[in-house]
């Protein structure tokens, strides 16, 4: 059973710039799934499309068995998502956050409740709950939207970069719960990074993305098997090459 | 399909960060208390048409001042939109499971909410420079005459609120917002009988007048508070409810038109 299919999809803006270039695979129900590329290689914007924030320009995409065009509203209920940029309200508090965010996903108020003590634990934000966002440091906002995109039990977990930025322990605090999370349950999680040890680390399969086309998907082990090197980092750089991309990045817009 | 859940925390996250910018209240209110002062004591002499007795200009400024400050606070708040997508949040609000519908309601009625707060500031300030209700009202028409302000402060600020979202939702710009803001919203504020009668226009520009949707609500207004108005109030309060239902859906058909990145 599939928890993503996609198939062909391609992503055009402006007509003429080719951000996604007809991709296809699948995410196992229980997997997580790797996305790896370079700067502008065409992740976020495969994830914005996911997401429903985005519309293809053609090709298909099912999420949690729907179809991401034509039953948006039953995307949104399955998935959760842990933007690139935060997309926290800097006025509000952590925990207020987290309301705002359970009551817009139709979460009771005694569930809430228990949620959002639970999971402020969890990423060890409970003595922080009642402090302004603005007066968080990037762990802390990191932290608290981990615990934002799970607290309304998503099937599918959206990860953008997750690790950005973060401290040694903070980064692994957050690998530890998401491999904790995948053995656990049967989320299926896509995550995005430019840090190979962690792709290696937490993710059961993975496609390497250049130029908006996927130029290797398989397990890590695989991978690194049939390139004959020893660290995913190194395949990475066999199979993108080294020069430094340019391209214009249309999604950071938002 | 409406989500009520939604529609609430939306208001609800509104009215924390307003109450958490108390300079939001003081900096909204103090602007139409400046055109009052000024426009008051100045044109105090002004004969206004069909004015009851024992009246004065101030009078006939005052629900003007509380339209300008409805609707400036109204147009404005649209602009939250856009901060929202500055700062990545709008995103957050996107992917969530509720319609557009809901979640352009819950920014409209938040907003609105703000203003009519705005405004009972601004009404309760007024006395201070000599405001006072039509002097034949006894303790019953007085009250009556509050909620009757009540409800046009609402119409009013659902209005306009629908109507900034309207440009926020086609806009990602926001020092640009607010120019396009200020160009649209002066003229209705001149052309709305706030601070002269529509009367004393010249009759092609009465006809842009009676097009303003403010020009009931003010009007309305007036009616409420010194029973003076050009209009029955039945009648303002019908075209009010008419043009905020017609920016609702205006407003609604932009925010889900501009969802995507």
């Amino acid at each position: 059973m599939n928890s993503i299919e996609i198939k062909d999809l391609v992503k055009k803006f402006n007509r003429d710039v080719v951000a996604v270039d007809g991709i296809s695979f699948e995410v196992k129900k229980g997997e997580c799934f790797g996305l790896l590329g370079p700067n502008g290689a065409g992740k976020t914007t495969t994830l914005n499309i996911l997401s429903t924030l985005l519309q293809p320009t053609s090709g298909s995409a099912f999420v949690a068995g729907f179809d991401v065009t034509k039953d948006k509203a039953n995307v949104r209920r399955n998935i959760g998502m842990v933007f690139q940029e935060p997309a926290l309200d800097s006025r509000l508090t952590g925990r207020e956050n987290l309301e705002f965010h359970a009551m817009m996903y139709g979460v009771d108020a005694k569930t809430r409740k228990e949620r959002i003590d639970y999971f402020l634990s969890l990423v060890e934000l409970s003595e922080k709950a009642e402090v302004l966002v603005r007066n968080y440091s990037g762990g802390m906002k990191r932290r608290l939207e981990i615990a934002r995109g799970l607290i309304q039990k998503p099937k599918v977990l959206f990860l953008d970069e997750p690790t950005l930025g973060l401290d040694s322990q903070t980064r692994r605090l957050i690998w530890d719960y998401i491999r904790k999370l995948t053995h656990e349950s049967d989320i299926s999680i896509i995550l995005t990074t430019h840090y190979m040890e962690e792709a290696d680390y937490l993710c059961d399969r993975i496609a390497i993305i250049d130029h908006g086309k996927i130029v290797a998907l398989d397990t890590p082990e695989n991978l690194k098997r049939a390139a004959g090197e020893a660290t995913l980092e190194e395949v990475f750089l066999k199979y993108v090459g080294t020069s430094i991309r340019n391209i214009e990045v249309r999604e950071k817009e938002w | 399909m409406v989500e009520f859940s939604a529609i609430y925390v939306l208001w609800l996250r509104e009215m924390k960060k307003f109450l958490r910018a108390k300079e939001r209240i003081i900096g909204s209110v103090a602007m139409p208390f400046m055109f009052l002062t000024f426009l008051g004591f100045g044109f105090n002499k002004m004969e206004i048409p069909g004015l009851n007795s024992g009246l004065s200009y101030i009078h006939f400024l005052v629900p003007g001042m509380i339209g300008m400050n409805m609707l400036f606070s109204s147009m404005f708040s649209g602009i939250s939109v856009l901060w929202d997508r500055e700062f990545g949040f709008l995103k957050e609000i996107m992917i969530a499971p509720v319609s557009r519908v809901s979640i352009a309601l819950g920014r409209i009625f938040g907003g609105s909410t703000t203003g009519i707060i705005q405004g009972i500031v601004f009404f309760a300030a007024s006395f201070l420079l000599g405001f006072s209700l039509a002097p034949q009202f006894g303790l019953f028409r007085a009250v009556f005459g509050f909620l009757l302000m009540l409800i046009f402060m609402f119409l009013i600020s659902v209005t306009f609120n629908a109507l900034g979202l309207s440009f926020a939702s086609n806009m990602r710009d926001a020092q640009g917002f607010e120019l396009i803001i200020n160009f649209v919203m002066f003229p209705l504020f001149f052309l709305s009988g706030a601070v002269a009668p529509i009367a004393n226009l010249p009759p092609f520009i009465q006809v842009i007048s009676y097009l303003n949707p403010l020009t009931y609500g003010v009007d309305g207004i007036r009616g409420a508070l010194i029973r003076s108005s050009m209009f029955p109030i039945w009648f303002d309060l019908l075209l009010s409810s008419f043009f905020a239902l017609i920016l609702i859906g205006l407003a609604s058909f932009f925010f889900e038109r501009s969802e995507g990145v």
